[in-house]
């Protein structure tokens, strides 16, 4: 198994009658409710939240991309990545990765994915996702019903880059470059393993299964709803005809552990209540720009992920958020075995753990993170015991890594260094 | 009208076709058209009217090659060629203005007579277009027309709405209609027109609706200002919809080209 504690970075100070007085999370938020100046203390503590989860053994710490959006002060994930190549130690560093389709030229994905894979010594899985329509269409413009043929293009592009040991020029649609080149390349070959977040379109499956990719769905709904979702997909990858290894899927779900399930709900059901009725408070018009999604998709029935439950989060309680799977929360005992459940219903050997909800302070996710990684974790470590020497999607970091902080506390005396650096007669 | 179809390049298209007199080619707009449009039956009085759907509008094949403004433009042009139509006059509302207008400012030799009804294509930073595209059904009528309650029943017409199977189709027709408008329309409907416009030779007539507030009248003097002689006509008691909320006045309009 493969635990990623994954951290959204939610803004933890949207007012309390925020769903009545904004029409959107995403897009069109108010500028105002952003200070910048608790931002400093918002962004430090969270990063630090993600080193803490290293130090207790969580196999990758995970960061994501969204613009302009309430729940993710993240548009770029490779800043936040870049802190944790050096202040982490043996957790992959799991970007979910970069909008592809937004980068001009798609080569600086290359690079920057490139220049965290070296730093960090060969600890980056690299996602690739579409973007939701939100970030993709309405934030940074780009054409709904050209989106994925400018995504496949940048795929390739970067692909070829990472791969190719010669300058090559690159006459795409998209893009138009004589001189490919990237310089640095990444340090894991052929290259670093490849996560595809995705929300149900058929074409992602066959994409991820003729790549060796491993399919992510990113959902907030929780397992019990996913289940007809990762069905279809482990339908397709046996109709393929491809081994069934769980580490071709990864999920995405809230966790919350305390030492009873009652105490689970008194600490940590206002951070969830805030994350479902205000962060997820998405304005409809901007759910799914028409062209976005595939005609194929569609007639399979697939509502957009952002589409919420019927008669909306704001109507369920905590009983129904942790009884519908929406939310994984109670005691170690309650936990592991609903994450044994999704382990083993949606066959998923990569889980991102959501750990930070909503407006939750650091001293209850450091609670409820270190009972996971003491008391759950553990216990779950052997779910695939046949396939736990599948490294195809996970990294392959070197052996000998410096970190930081290496150097010695003071710079040498002149004396040190001619000794040094003697020239030997 | 007629349903009928044409071989082009690159997909068959399906025209709706009518009427009798001079010819006539009508470019719809994002929302699409029906046989029964009442401007196409106006229109039709006096002319033999072409109204191509543009590739995976209505029962149409979708053309994924056609992507950019240019392709628009030309495709528009082949599909008048395949008719077999010589300097028809030229009519276009909204998306199918912007297109009209674009096809004129390429060949300008080749058309003499345009109309252009609250035409996309022109973009003012002082007056931004609704973002259509983020725009939920249930406010699209108080956005298209000038009286909503009537216009939503037009947008429901002929719909169950109280199908289960509604929904998925509305968002299959959407994602294949909005979505193929979007290649020139998203995210802001500007493509470059106000560089061109100069081009255009035809004896141009502006039609704007007095309550248009998805395109406001303001952007018809950009068109009047543009194109050389072009004459404006302001109908009172429409709104963007015009075709559907006055469509005598508009084939009125359109008769003065003669």
């Amino acid at each position: 198994m493969k635990f990623t504690w994954f951290n959204l970075m939610p803004w933890p100070y949207l007012p309390d009658d925020f769903r009545e007085t904004n029409r959107s999370v995403w897009v069109d938020i108010d500028q105002k409710l952003f200070d910048p100046a608790k931002s400093h203390a918002v962004y430090n503590t969270y990063m630090d939240l993600l080193e803490y989860a290293d130090t207790l053994g969580f196999d990758g710490v995970g960061v994501n991309e969204h613009h302009q959006n309430g729940y993710g002060i993240m548009p770029s994930p490779n800043i936040i990545a870049a802190g944790l190549a050096r202040r982490t130690k043996d957790a992959a560093v799991v970007v979910l990765g970069n909008s592809i389709a937004l980068y001009n030229p798609p080569v600086r994905v290359a690079e920057e994915f490139a220049m965290l894979d070296c730093i960090s010594g060969g600890r980056l899985v690299a996602g690739f996702p579409v973007g939701t329509s939100m970030d993709t269409n309405y934030c940074y413009g780009q054409i709904p019903s050209l989106t994925r043929e400018k995504y496949q293009e940048a795929h390739d592009l970067i692909i070829k880059a990472w791969t190719t040991r010669e300058p090559f020029a690159w006459n795409g649609r998209y893009n138009k470059l004589r001189h490919v080149n990237i310089w640095p390349r990444p340090i894991q070959q052929p290259h670093p393993p490849v996560h595809i977040p995705g929300g149900g379109s058929v074409e992602t499956y066959d994409f991820c299964i003729d790549n060796t990719y491993s399919y992510s769905y990113l959902s907030f709904s929780g397992y019990l709803r996913a289940q007809a979702l990762m069905n279809g997909y482990w339908k397709r990858v046996e109709e393929r005809g491809v081994d069934k290894s769980p580490y071709r899927a990864g999920f995405a779900q809230t966790i919350l552990v305390a030492e009873t399930d009652e105490e689970a709900e008194r600490l940590y059901s206002e951070h969830v209540s805030y994350f479902y009725n205000r962060c997820l408070h998405v304005y409809p018009g901007f759910a799914d720009a028409p062209g976005y999604r595939t005609i194929k998709t569609i007639q399979t029935g697939a509502l957009s992920q952002y589409a919420p439950p019927t008669g909306g989060y704001t109507q369920l309680t905590w009983k129904e958020l942790t009884e519908q799977g929406h939310v994984i929360a109670g005691s170690p005992e309650t936990v592991r075995q609903r994450m044994e459940d999704l382990i083993k219903g949606l066959n998923v050997g990569n889980i991102f753990c959501l750990m930070h909800v909503g407006n939750m302070p650091a001293d209850k996710c450091m609670y409820s993170t270190r009972l996971f990684a003491e008391k759950v974790m553990p216990k779950l470590r052997n779910m695939f015991p046949d396939w736990s020497d599948d490294n195809r999607f996970w990294t392959t970091p070197l052996k000998d890594r410096v970190t930081s902080g290496s150097l010695p506390k003071q710079a040498p005396s002149r004396e040190e260094l001619m000794k040094t650096y003697a020239v030997e007669a | 009208m007629d349903l009928k179809t044409v071989q082009t390049t690159y997909a068959p298209v399906r025209y709706l076709v009518g009427g009798s007199g001079p010819d006539l080619v009508y470019l719809h707009g994002a929302g699409g058209i029906t046989a029964e449009d009442p401007l196409l039956a106006e229109l039709g009085r006096t002319h033999r009217v072409y109204a191509p759907l543009i590739p995976g509008y209505g029962d149409s094949e979708e053309a994924p090659e056609i992507r950019d403004m240019l392709d628009f433009t030309l495709h528009t042009w082949d599909v008048v060629q395949a008719l077999g139509l010589k300097d028809p006059v030229l009519v276009g509302h909204s998306m199918g203005g912007m297109i009209a207008a674009e096809m004129a400012a390429v060949q300008p030799n080749d058309v003499s007579r345009l109309a252009l009804i609250a035409p996309a294509g022109l973009w003012d930073d002082d007056h931004p277009i609704a973002d259509l595209f983020a725009t939920m059904p249930y406010e699209m009528p108080a956005l298209l027309f000038h009286d909503a309650e009537a216009g939503a029943a037009m947008l429901t017409a002929g719909r169950d709405v109280t199908d289960p199977n509604f929904l998925q189709t509305y968002l299959v027709t959407n994602a294949r209609q909005l979505g193929m408008a979007g290649r020139i329309l998203f995210p802001v409907p500007e493509r470059g027109l106000s560089t061109r416009m100069h081009r255009i030779r035809a004896r141009t007539v502006i039609v704007w609706g007095d309550s248009d507030k998805l395109i406001p009248p303001v952007y018809a003097h950009g068109f009047k200002k543009g194109i050389l002689g072009a004459e404006l006509v302001s109908i009172p008691e429409a709104g963007h919809m015009v075709t559907l909320e006055q469509p005598k006045a508009v084939a009125d309009a359109i008769g003065r080209l003669g």
